[in-house]
C-alpha cells in the first residue's frame, strides 16, 4: 500500500490549517511551558537557586527519586511478567485481565489515592490493626510508593504487549527446539528483541512516577520535609504565595519533562521498528 | 476518440522512468502496456490519469491537450491495483460517488443516479450486493465494483493498473474473459497495465512492450509472437532455448544440420540463436543436439520435456501428447533439432 | 524454572493420552512428571501468570473492592443522600460538562494538528510533533500552577481578557482551559497513525472520479478517521473527568460554582467522611463507564458498517 508523502502547504486552505495548528500548539502547550521558566527566574538567578537548594526542596527531590526508584522497577518486573503470559500463552479470562490492567489509566488520580486511605487509613479496613502494630503506610513512604505504583502500573506492560504480540513466538519456539532453557530463552531471545520498548516504557513510567500529583497528594499528608514529593512541594509553596520558589521547583519538573520528551523522541526516531506500533498514553 | 501520447519523458530523482515514449490508442481499442516491474508502465498510466506530470512531451485526446487538465477534469476511469474502494461506503455508494460529487448544475438527479447504479450493478452481475460494504466482498467482486465505479462517470478512457494482480489464478482467468466482454459491450477505449505476457496477449487488441522506460515494440499479439522486434520481446513472451549457430541469409548452420532462421537486420557469421520449445523436433537418431531426458511433465495440452546435452546445456521442448515424444522415458537418449530459429542483433 | 526437552514433552503427551510409552524408553530414562506445564512449548506460564494475578489483585483489585464496598456504611440511603446532595451534583455536573466541551474542542483542534503533522512538510515539524506530547510528560501540578498564573487577571493571557470583564482563572472557563491542555495529545495521537497510513490510491481514486480536494477530505478521508476520532475523544474525555493536578490551581474551588468532583473527594477525606468520598468516587466511575460504554457501542456500530 502506498501512502501520501507530506508536501509543503500550497493552497490557502493548507496554509490556514498550518497556521492554526502552530498557533494552537503555541498557545495551549508552549506558552504554559515558557511561563514556568519566566516566573521561576522573574526575580533573578539568586532567588531561584535559593529556592531549589532550600532543605525542604532537597528532601522533596530525594523523596521523589526514592519513590520512583522503588515503584518503577516493581512495575517493570510486573510489566514483563504480564506481557509474557498475555502474549505467549492462551488462557481463559485474558480479555478480563487486559481490562483490569488498563483500569489504572481510567481511574482519577484522586481515586487512586483514595483507595489506599480506605484500606490503610485511620478508619480504613486495616487501619486499626496497623495502628496497634505501629505500622505506618499512609502519610508515609509506603503509601507514596503504592499510590505511585497503582498510577503507573500499566506503562511498561502496555508498551511491551503490542510489540511482543507483533513479534510472535517463532524465535522463542525455535530456541526451545534447539534446547534453550527457561531463562536462556528470555535473556538471549526475548530481552534483546524488546529492550528498546522496555526502555521506552520505563522512561514513561519514571516520568509519570516523579510527576504524579493527585494520588500522592492524598496519601502523603503533606508533611513538609518528610512526605512531600516535588509536585506536592510546588503546591505548598504556591498556596503560601511563594510564587518564585513554587515556579523554581516546577522548573525542575518541567526540565525533567523536556528531557523525557527528548529521550522519547530519540527512541522513536532511532528504534521506530523496535517500539510498539500503536502508542497511546 | 483516440489518445495520442508523444515523446513523453519522466524522470524521478535518480532514474529515467519514461524515456521518449510515443504511442496512440485508437478509439474503442483495448491496449495493453506490458513490461517487467520497473519498466515504467505504471508511471505511464499515472501520467495519463493526471496523477503525475511528465517532464516533457504531450498527451492529447481528440486534439485536446490532456496535460492542461487535472485528474479531476480528465474524466478518466481508473481502476487501481488495490481497487481503492471507499470502505465506509456501500457498493452502491461507491459506484455513485463520481456522480454525487459533481457540482449541482452537472449532477444527474437522484433517480438518474439510482438508475445508473442499478444498470452498472447488473453489468457487473452484483445486483444483490448493492447494500454490502467492500469488506464483505471477495477479491473478484471488489474488482468488479472498482470497475463499475470507474465506468459510472462515463469515462472517455478506462485505465486499469494490474487489474488481476491481486487475484488467484482461477478467478483471474474468469475475470479476464468477463472484462473483455464488458469492453466489447461498452466500447470504451481501454488501457491496462500488466507484467503477465499471457494476460496481455490473451486480452489486448494491441500490446505496447516497455523496457527500462522505453518502448520495445508495439503490435498485435500475433505480430509480437511472429515478428518480435528484439531479443527482449522474444524472451519476455515465453521460455526459449539459446544456442550458437553460423548464420547466413535465412539459414542457421549447426554441427551437421541447418534450420530456417528469422533474422532481424543483416546478421551473418556466428550468432546466438533462439528457438521456442514447440519449434523443436525430436528423433531417435539425429540429426540434432544429442541429449538425455531429464524430465517429462504435462503442460496443459502439451507434453513438456527437459533434455540435457553432453556439454550440460538444458533444452526445454513441447510436443503433443500423442506424438512420438510420449514414448520416451527418463534418461533415454534423443536428438533435438530446432525447426525455426530467431536471430537478434542485440 | 526448567524446561522439558522436546522428547520428554512428547512422552508426557503420550502418557496423558493414556498410552503406555514404556517400550520406547531407553534404559535408565526417568520420565519427567507430566505436569500441565508440558502442554506449553515456552517456559514460564505459571510463574508469569502467578506474578501478574497476584500483583493485579493486590494493587488494583483489592483497593477497588475496598472502594466499591465502602459507600454502603449508611445503607443505600446514605449513598443516595451523598450523591444527590446539591454540592455533589453541581460538582459532578461541572466535571462532566467541562470535560465534555474540552474534549469537543480537542476533537477539532487535535484533528487539525494531526492533519498538519501528517500532510504537510514545514520547518520545525519534528519539534512540533514531539512537543505535542508535553501534556503527557509535564507533571500536572506544574501545568496547574503555570496555567493558573497565565490566566489570572494579572497573567499574560488573563490580563488581555480582564479589561473586557472576562475572568478565566478561578472560574469554570479556567477548568475548561486546563482540560483542553491535558486532552490535546489524546486526539492527535489517536488520529495521526490512521491518517499517516491512509491509502494514497483511495484518495487518487476520489480525484479521478471528479471529487475536489475538499470533497475528498470530507467524504472519503474523514469518515475513515471516525473510529480514531471517537477513541481520541473518549480518552481525552475520560482523562479530563478525573483530572486533578492541572485543574485544582486554576479552578478557584468555590462550592457550587467551580468545585470539581475529585476535589470533593479530597474535601470529604479531610473531614474523615470515607463513605462520602467513596460514594462520590463510585458516582464518577459509574458515569465514566457509562460514557465509555456508549462510545464503544458507537464504535461497534461503525465497524459493522465496515468502517473499522
Amino acid at each position: 500500500m502506498k501512502v501520501k508523502a507530506p508536501e509543503a502547504p500550497k493552497s490557502p486552505a493548507a496554509i490556514a490549517l498550518l497556521a492554526f495548528a502552530l498557533f494552537w500548539i503555541a498557545l495551549v502547550i508552549v506558552l504554559p511551558l515558557v511561563n514556568v521558566l519566566f516566573e521561576a527566574f522573574r526575580t533573578g538567578v539568586a532567588p531561584y537557586l535559593a529556592a531549589i537548594l532550600e532543605p525542604d526542596a532537597i528532601s522533596a527531590i530525594k523523596l521523589t527519586l526514592l519513590v520512583a526508584a522503588i515503584a518503577v522497577p516493581l512495575n517493570a518486573v510486573f510489566g514483563i511478567a504480564a506481557a509474557w503470559c498475555i502474549t505467549r500463552f492462551e488462557f481463559r479470562g485474558k480479555g478480563l485481565l487486559l481490562s483490569v490492567l488498563d483500569l489504572p489509566f481510567t481511574l482519577s488520580p484522586v481515586i487512586s489515592g483514595l483507595v489506599w486511605i480506605l484500606l490503610f487509613g485511620a478508619h480504613g479496613w486495616f487501619g486499626a490493626w496497623l495502628d496497634a502494630h505501629n505500622i505506618r503506610i499512609v502519610f508515609a513512604l509506603p503509601g507514596l510508593v503504592i499510590a505511585t505504583v497503582l498510577v503507573t502500573l500499566p506503562f511498561v506492560a502496555r508498551e511491551l504487549i503490542p510489540l511482543m504480540l507483533d513479534q510472535g513466538t517463532d524465535e522463542e519456539i525455535a530456541a526451545v527446539t534447539l534446547g534453550a532453557r527457561g531463562w536462556d530463552v528470555f535473556f538471549r531471545i526475548t530481552l534483546p528483541n524488546i529492550k528498546w520498548a522496555l526502555t521506552y516504557g520505563v522512561l514513561l513510567c519514571t516520568a509519570r512516577a516523579m510527576g504524579e500529583f493527585g494520588a500522592v497528594s492524598i496519601v502523603s499528608g503533606h508533611i513538609r520535609g518528610l512526605t512531600n514529593t516535588l509536585p506536592l512541594h510546588i503546591e505548598v509553596l504556591y498556596n503560601e504565595y511563594n510564587t518564585v520558589a513554587a515556579f523554581a521547583t516546577a522548573s525542575i519538573l518541567a526540565g525533567l519533562a523536556i528531557v523525557t520528551l527528548i529521550l522519547k523522541t530519540l527512541l522513536e526516531w532511532r528504534f521506530a521498528d523496535e517500539l510498539a506500533a500503536h502508542r497511546r498514553h | 476518440m483516440s489518445l495520442t501520447v508523444q515523446n513523453i519523458t519522466k524522470s524521478f530523482s535518480d532514474f529515467a522512468a519514461l524515456d521518449n515514449v510515443s504511442f496512440e490508442a485508437h478509439s474503442g481499442e483495448f491496449l495493453a502496456l506490458l513490461g517487467p516491474s520497473g519498466s515504467g508502465k505504471t508511471t505511464l498510466l499515472r501520467l495519463l490519469a493526471g496523477l503525475d506530470q511528465p517532464d516533457s512531451g504531450s498527451v492529447t485526446f481528440e486534439g485536446e491537450d490532456y496535460l492542461a487538465l487535472n485528474a479531476r477534469e480528465r474524466r478518466i476511469g481508473m481502476v487501481f491495483q488495490s481497487y481503492a474502494l471507499f470502505r465506509h461506503m456501500t457498493v452502491e455508494q461507491n459506484i455513485a460517488f463520481g456522480l454525487n460529487v459533481r457540482p449541482s448544475k452537472d449532477r444527474p438527479s437522484k433517480a438518474e443516479i439510482k438508475a445508473k447504479v442499478q444498470s452498472l450493478l447488473k453489468l457487473i452481475q452484483l445486483e444483490d450486493l448493492g447494500k454490502r460494504f467492500p469488506s464483505q466482498l471477495s477479491g473478484g467482486q471488489r474488482q468488479r465494483v472498482a470497475l463499475a465505479r470507474a465506468l459510472a462517470i462515463s469515462p472517455r478512457i478506462l485505465l486499469l493498473d494490474e487489474p488481476f494482480g491481486a487475484l488467484d489464478a482461477l478467478v483471474r482467468k474468469d475475470l479476464r474473459r468477463w472484462l473483455r466482454r464488458i469492453h466489447d459491450e461498452t466500447g470504451v477505449t481501454t488501457i491496462f497495465v500488466t507484467h503477465d505476457q499471457e494476460e496481455a496477449l490473451d486480452l489486448a487488441d494491441r500490446v505496447v512492450v516497455l523496457k527500462d522506460g522505453q518502448i520495445e515494440q508495439i503490435g498485435k499479439p500475433l505480430e509480437l509472437y511472429r515478428k518480435p522486434a528484439s531479443s527482449f520481446v522474444f524472451d519476455f513472451l515465453g521460455t526459449n532455448n539459446q544456442v550458437t549457430a553460423t548464420v547466413s541469409g535465412a539459414e542457421a548452420k549447426f554441427d551437421g544440420f541447418t534450420a530456417p532462421a528469422v533474422v532481424s537486420g543483416e546478421l551473418t557469421g556466428p550468432q546466438v540463436v533462439r528457438f521456442r520449445p514447440f519449434d523443436a523436433h525430436l528423433s531417435k537418431d539425429g540429426p540434432g543436439f544429442k541429449g538425455k531426458v531429464l524430465s517429462i511433465l504435462p503442460a496443459g495440452a502439451n507434453l513438456r520435456l527437459e533434455l540435457q546435452s553432453e556439454d550440460g546445456t538444458v533444452f526445454e521442448t513441447q510436443h503433443a501428447h500423442d506424438s512420438d515424444a510420449s514414448d520416451l522415458a527418463l534418461n533415454d537418449t534423443v536428438y533435438v533439432k530446432p525447426i525455426k530459429v530467431y536471430v537478434f542483433g542485440n | 524454572m526448567t524446561t522439558d526437552s522436546p522428547i520428554s514433552a512428547g512422552d508426557a503427551r503420550l502418557e496423558t493420552n493414556g498410552r503406555s510409552a514404556h517400550q520406547i524408553k531407553p534404559e535408565g530414562f526417568k520420565p519427567p512428571k507430566a505436569t500441565h506445564r508440558t502442554q506449553h512449548v515456552l517456559p514460564g506460564f505459571h510463574a508469569s501468570l502467578g506474578i501478574t494475578l497476584t500483583y493485579l489483585s493486590l494493587i488494583v483489585l483489592l483497593p477497588l473492592v475496598a472502594l466499591v464496598l465502602r459507600p454502603w456504611e449508611a445503607g443505600l440511603d446514605g449513598f443516595i443522600r451523598t450523591v444527590t446532595d446539591e454540592r455533589v451534583l453541581k460538582a459532578l455536573q461541572l466535571s462532566f460538562t467541562t470535560a465534555f466541551w474540552a474534549a469537543v474542542v480537542n476533537l477539532f483542534a487535535g484533528l487539525i494538528v494531526a492533519w498538519v503533522l501528517t500532510r504537510y512538510e514545514f520547518p520545525g515539524k519534528k519539534i512540533i510533533d514531539a512537543i505535542v506530547d508535553l501534556p503527557f510528560a509535564l507533571p500536572t501540578a506544574v501545568a496547574g500552577v503555570s496555567l493558573s498564573s497565565l490566566y489570572a487577571p494579572n497573567g499574560w493571557v488573563g490580563s488581555l481578557f480582564d479589561p473586557m470583564g472576562i475572568k478565566i482563572a478561578y472560574t469554570p472557563i479556567g477548568i475548561f482551559i486546563a482540560l483542553v491542555f491535558i486532552g490535546l495529545p489524546f486526539v492527535v495521537r489517536s488520529v495521526q497513525p490512521v491518517l499517516a497510513e491512509f491509502d494514497a490510491e483511495v484518495e487518487e481514486a476520489a480525484l479521478t472520479l471528479g471529487a475536489t480536494p475538499m470533497q475528498t477530505a470530507i467524504r472519503v478521508i474523514l469518515p475513515s478517521l471516525a473510529p480514531a476520532l471517537i477513541t481520541g475523544f473518549s480518552l481525552a474525555f475520560a482523562r479530563a473527568v478525573g483530572e486533578y493536578g492541572s485543574v485544582i490551581f486554576i479552578a478557584g474551588n468555590m462550592p457550587y460554582i467551580s468545585e470539581i468532583s475529585p476535589l470533593l473527594i479530597v474535601i470529604k477525606l479531610e473531614e474523615f467522611d470515607y463513605a462520602g468520598a467513596a460514594s462520590v468516587a463510585i458516582a464518577m466511575l459509574a458515569l465514566s463507564f457509562t460514557i465509555l460504554l456508549v462510545t464503544n457501542f458507537v464504535q461497534v456500530l461503525l465497524s459493522r458498517r465496515g468502517r473499522a
